[in-house]
Formats: structure tokens, C-alpha cells, sequence
């Protein structure tokens, strides 16, 4: 996945659909799982990065990355490289 | 290089159409200590989830309330309301403070026997009072509040029987303004059950009447409905005096103080909006000075506070089991804490504080407990910061109610620990075992064995 290129985002942590108006913000982590995913990094990546970082276990980072993932694919900011940009 | 401390990764969307006029920040601070002693060392010490009550913050809240009273009036005496919290310890706490015990079965009644407290000092209320708890009154020379027109005559009855002339007060209910009106207890006032009563008490001549009572409601937001009925039941005591050139010693004005919690479905919180002590204190004694007493005849004033004294010395700490979102994507923390142990959580909107150190960064979540029951929400929505696995939230002014209508459901209840004035954590309470379940159940011969 990736987020899609017409999302603005700021180095605040600050996110601005211009399609819908909507606007988010992430906390510093979100930020930085933001970035990698924008890297092009894959899920277990992500979660090597993550967990030599922070003080949490892969299997808990892992559900919280889903969660992650699947809120920002419920607002509409992420796409599957395979699909076409809403 | 050590590790930094993890936070769960959110996104949250901004509703700018829907201005609050309180910010966008809440003001939570985390509380990591209860009067000095640290959250996590009690939850290490003494499991989770755990009760926890402050003495400093019991004794502080009645010197409050005594002050409230007496810098107005000349004759204040409380009586410790038993059915808020009668672990044996918090009692104490109040009767070494100078509290009478009110109570209101006989359970209770031998309870406050057991904690020292003398039957004289013993107010016994409520409406189902058998014959033996009434003659374990009477033996007690207790003060007995009469809740209907059955208890009264086997009050006379019982008086006959062991030739003793029992210490009574009529509990009187009565229209004081507020919605819903409290009519179950006692006699009315309006429609003259009252003065019924009382003509029967002192015509008989069986009885001592000693004392009027009313208990016009629970978490009373308004103290003025207190300044009604004071005003009522002083009317009676003068109508007592000329009719019958009888003095009542003391008018008891029940409970139904509020303490800091917020109701449900309020809009502003309960620490800003709920009368203080000094506003009850105002409106009861104005209405008792005011009235037609001669100094001589000024009665007692009596006040069974239970909930404004002891709610906000209260704490349950609890232990983050797991996140969840809902099927709208709604966040839900579930907790240890449910439901069974905080029936308030059906009453209030309990304060939730974490008891670590967070960000500025919070969610709108549900917090469930860990009951099999849907009804198991201790918050339906508030706005948390970003909890963990195994992270511990302290839940505010919890102190009265819960430690006597908790109910043990699928689980064994918590221990119970006081913090003494010097920081000394007690158990006053010790947890459950499953002998405390198993202990109580019998067996049939028949149901003892089976093979599967």
C-alpha cells in the first residue's frame, strides 16, 4: 500500500485530503509509520524498524499496525499499488 | 541504546463543524500516585483491580462538612450512613471523627455493634425491619425510625410485651420542589400521614418520640429542596410542642449530599456545578433558625451524609487487557475493572485517569470491562489518551456505593486497601479466594459424583 500522492502532509504530523476537505492528524509514530510506508516499505519492514526503536513486541506492534493501516484505508488516504487513485 | 518508549500509532480525523466550547484538549494528567504512594507499587503489591481509599481525604471531607454545619448552627450531630461503605476500617474513620452509626437492617445493626459503636448511637432506618432486629433495638436503647404504620404497631406491640418504652422517629416524606419526588419513605407530610402518625405515637403513650427524619432524595443538585423540608420538619416539631407539650429533640435530614462525580446525560461537570457543603449547611440551618424555635427547644440537627463524604476518597485502579475498535471504528479499551465491582458506573461519568505518563494525543473510546455481558461499560465514551497492554488507569470518586453493591460474577472480588494519613498503605478488605464462594455452597448426596 501507499498513501495516495493528492494527500498533503506535514512534517506536524498534519494531513489535508483536498478531494473531500478533510483534515487528520497522526501522532509522531503514525508519522513515521507514514514515511516508511511512502518508502515503500513492506509490513515486516515496518515492524523490524519499529521494534528495534521502540519498547514493544513485534506481535503487539503488528495488531497495531493493522489497526493503523486499516483506519487510513477507512479514510480514504491509502491505496494497494494496484488500484487507480480516487 | 535503550529503547524508547512506545506509543500506538493513531489518526485522527478533525471536526472542525463541531466546535466544543471546552477545547480541544482535555486536562488530563496522568496519576501515578495516590496520597504518596505510587500507583504501580499498590497494583504490584496487591493485584489489579484494586480498591483504594484515602483516610486523609475521609477525615478532611468531615471536618469539611462538620464545619459547613456547626460554624451555623449550635447542635450538629452526622451519623455514619453504613450502606454507603461499611468496610469496618472506613466506619471507624468515622466514628473516631465523632460519627454515630446510621444503618438500616439488622445486618447493619450488628455490624456497627461489632465496630464498638453503642446501640444508643445507633440510628436505625430503612423500611424492613423484622421483629428481632426491632427488639435488638429496643435491648440497645437505639434510636428507631419509623418507616410505616405495620412497624409502628409492632413497635407498640413489642414495647408491651417487654415493658420498655423504645426510642422513636417518624421518617417523613414530602414534596420539597424536586422531580422525582421521594414519597416511598416514611410518612407524607402534604396529605397528613405524618401528623396521623404522630397522633398515634404520642396518644399511645408506648413510645418516646424523640426525633423527626426525612430522606428527600439521592445526589440532590439543588439545596434549596433541603431548606423545604427542614422548614417542614420543623413545623411539625412545632405543632408537636403546642399540641402536646412535647419537646423533639433532634431533626434528622437524611443524605443525598452529591459529591464531585458527574451524572449521567449532565453537560457541565459535577466538580463545577454540584453544591457544596457550606450551600447544604446554608440552606438547612437558615430554615431551622428561622422557624418558631425557642433557644430552649432548638433541636439536633442530624445529618446521615454518607456519599459526600466518603465517594471522592474512593479509587479503583485497574489494568489495560486489550484494544479493540468497533464495528463503526470506534476505539475500545478493555479493562479489568467491570461493571460488578462499579454498579456507579451505571449512575456516573466516572473521571479516568491513566496512571502513567502519555502524550497529548487521545482517542474517543469505550471503556468496557472484562464481563461475558454487553452492558459491561464502565465509560461509553470518553476521551482517552493512548493506552497499552497491561497499562493502568486510575477511576476517580468511587468510594461510596461500590464497596457494599458490588456483586462477585465470574470472578472473585478485589482487595480493598485504606492509605493512612502517613502514607502507610492497609488491607481492609482482603480479596476473595474461592473458598469464599465454595464455602457457602452444600452439596446433595446425590450430586456429589458424576462421570464423564
Amino acid at each position: 500500500m501507499r498513501i495516495k500522492k493528492s494527500i498533503a502532509i506535514s512534517e506536524s504530523g498534519f494531513m489535508f485530503n483536498p478531494i473531500t476537505g478533510e483534515s487528520f492528524t497522526v501522532n509522531p509514530i503514525g508519522f513515521e509509520i507514514i514515511q516508511m510506508i511512502n518508502d515503500g516499505l513492506e509490513s515486516a519492514q515496518i515492524i523490524e524498524t519499529i521494534c528495534k526503536k521502540y519498547q514493544i513486541d513485534p506481535q503487539t506492534f503488528d495488531k497495531d499496525l493493522t489497526d493503523f493501516t486499516g483506519m487510513l484505508d477507512n479514510h480514504h488516504l491509502s491505496q494497494h499499488h494496484d488500484q487507480e487513485e480516487a | 541504546m535503550e529503547k524508547l518508549r512506545y506509543e500506538r500509532p493513531i489518526i485522527r480525523r478533525l471536526d472542525s463543524e463541531m466546535p466544543n466550547k471546552f477545547g480541544m484538549r482535555t486536562d488530563y494528567r496522568p496519576t501515578t500516585q495516590i496520597d504518596g504512594v505510587p500507583v504501580k507499587s499498590l497494583i504490584d503489591k496487591f493485584g489489579s483491580p484494586l480498591f483504594v481509599i484515602s483516610e486523609k481525604v475521609l477525615r478532611s471531607q468531615y471536618r469539611k462538612a462538620r464545619k459547613a454545619f456547626t460554624t451555623r448552627y449550635p447542635k450538629v450531630q452526622f451519623a455514619w450512613s453504613y450502606k454507603t461503605n461499611y468496610i469496618s476500617a472506613v466506619c471507624n474513620v468515622f466514628h473516631q471523627e465523632g460519627s454515630w452509626a446510621e444503618v438500616v437492617s439488622g445486618f447493619e445493626f450488628q455490624k456497627a455493634l461489632g465496630n464498638g459503636v453503642k446501640g444508643s448511637k445507633i440510628i436505625f432506618n430503612g423500611p424492613d425491619k423484622s421483629e428481632e432486629d426491632l427488639e435488638m433495638a429496643i435491648q440497645h436503647n437505639a434510636l428507631i425510625h419509623i418507616d410505616h404504620l405495620e412497624e409502628l404497631y409492632t413497635l407498640t406491640e413489642l414495647a408491651e410485651r417487654h415493658n420498655t418504652k423504645p426510642r422513636v422517629a417518624i421518617r417523613v416524606n414530602m414534596d420539597t420542589g424536586v422531580y422525582p419526588m421521594w414519597d416511598r419513605f416514611g410518612f407524607n407530610y402534604e396529605n397528613g400521614q405524618a401528623w396521623d402518625a404522630l397522633n398515634k405515637i404520642l396518644h399511645s403513650g408506648r413510645l418516646e418520640l424523640v426525633g423527626l427524619h426525612c430522606h428527600i432524595g439521592t445526589f440532590m443538585l439543588s439545596a434549596q429542596a433541603y431548606a423545604v423540608a427542614a422548614g417542614k420538619l420543623a413545623e411539625l416539631a412545632i405543632g408537636v410542642q403546642r399540641k402536646f407539650n412535647h419537646t423533639i429533640k433532634y431533626i434528622d435530614m437524611g443524605g443525598g449530599f452529591t459529591s464531585r462525580n458527574t451524572l449521567k446525560g449532565a453537560y457541565l461537570p459535577g466538580t463545577d456545578t454540584n453544591p457544596s457543603f457550606d450551600d447544604y449547611a446554608e440552606a438547612i440551618t437558615t430554615a431551622l433558625l428561622n422557624a418558631d424555635f425557642s433557644s430552649e427547644f432548638l433541636p439536633t440537627l442530624v445529618l446521615e451524609t454518607g456519599r459526600a463524604l466518603v465517594d471522592d476518597a474512593g479509587y479503583i485502579l485497574g489494568t489495560v487487557i486489550s484494544n479493540k475498535r468497533s464495528s463503526k471504528g470506534k476505539r475500545i479499551t478493555i479493562v479489568d475493572i467491570g461493571v460488578n465491582l462499579m454498579f456507579t458506573s451505571f449512575w456516573y461519568d466516572h473521571k479516568v485517569t491513566p496512571a502513567q505518563e502519555f502524550t497529548q494525543y487521545t482517542e474517543d473510546t469505550t471503556l468496557n470491562g472484562p464481563l461475558c455481558m454487553n452492558i459491561d461499560v464502565l465509560r461509553e465514551s470518553v476521551s482517552l489518551p493512548l493506552l497499552n497492554k497491561g497499562d493502568n488507569i486510575v477511576v476517580h470518586s468511587v468510594g461510596a456505593y461500590n464497596m457494599t453493591q458490588w456483586m462477585q460474577f465470574i470472578t472473585l472480588r478485589p482487595a480493598v486497601v485504606m492509605i493512612d494519613n502517613d502514607g502507610n498503605p492497609h488491607i481492609i478488605r482482603e480479596k476473595e479466594n474461592l473458598n469464599s464462594v465454595n464455602g457457602q455452597e452444600r452439596i446433595p448426596n446425590h450430586l456429589d459424583h458424576f462421570e464423564l
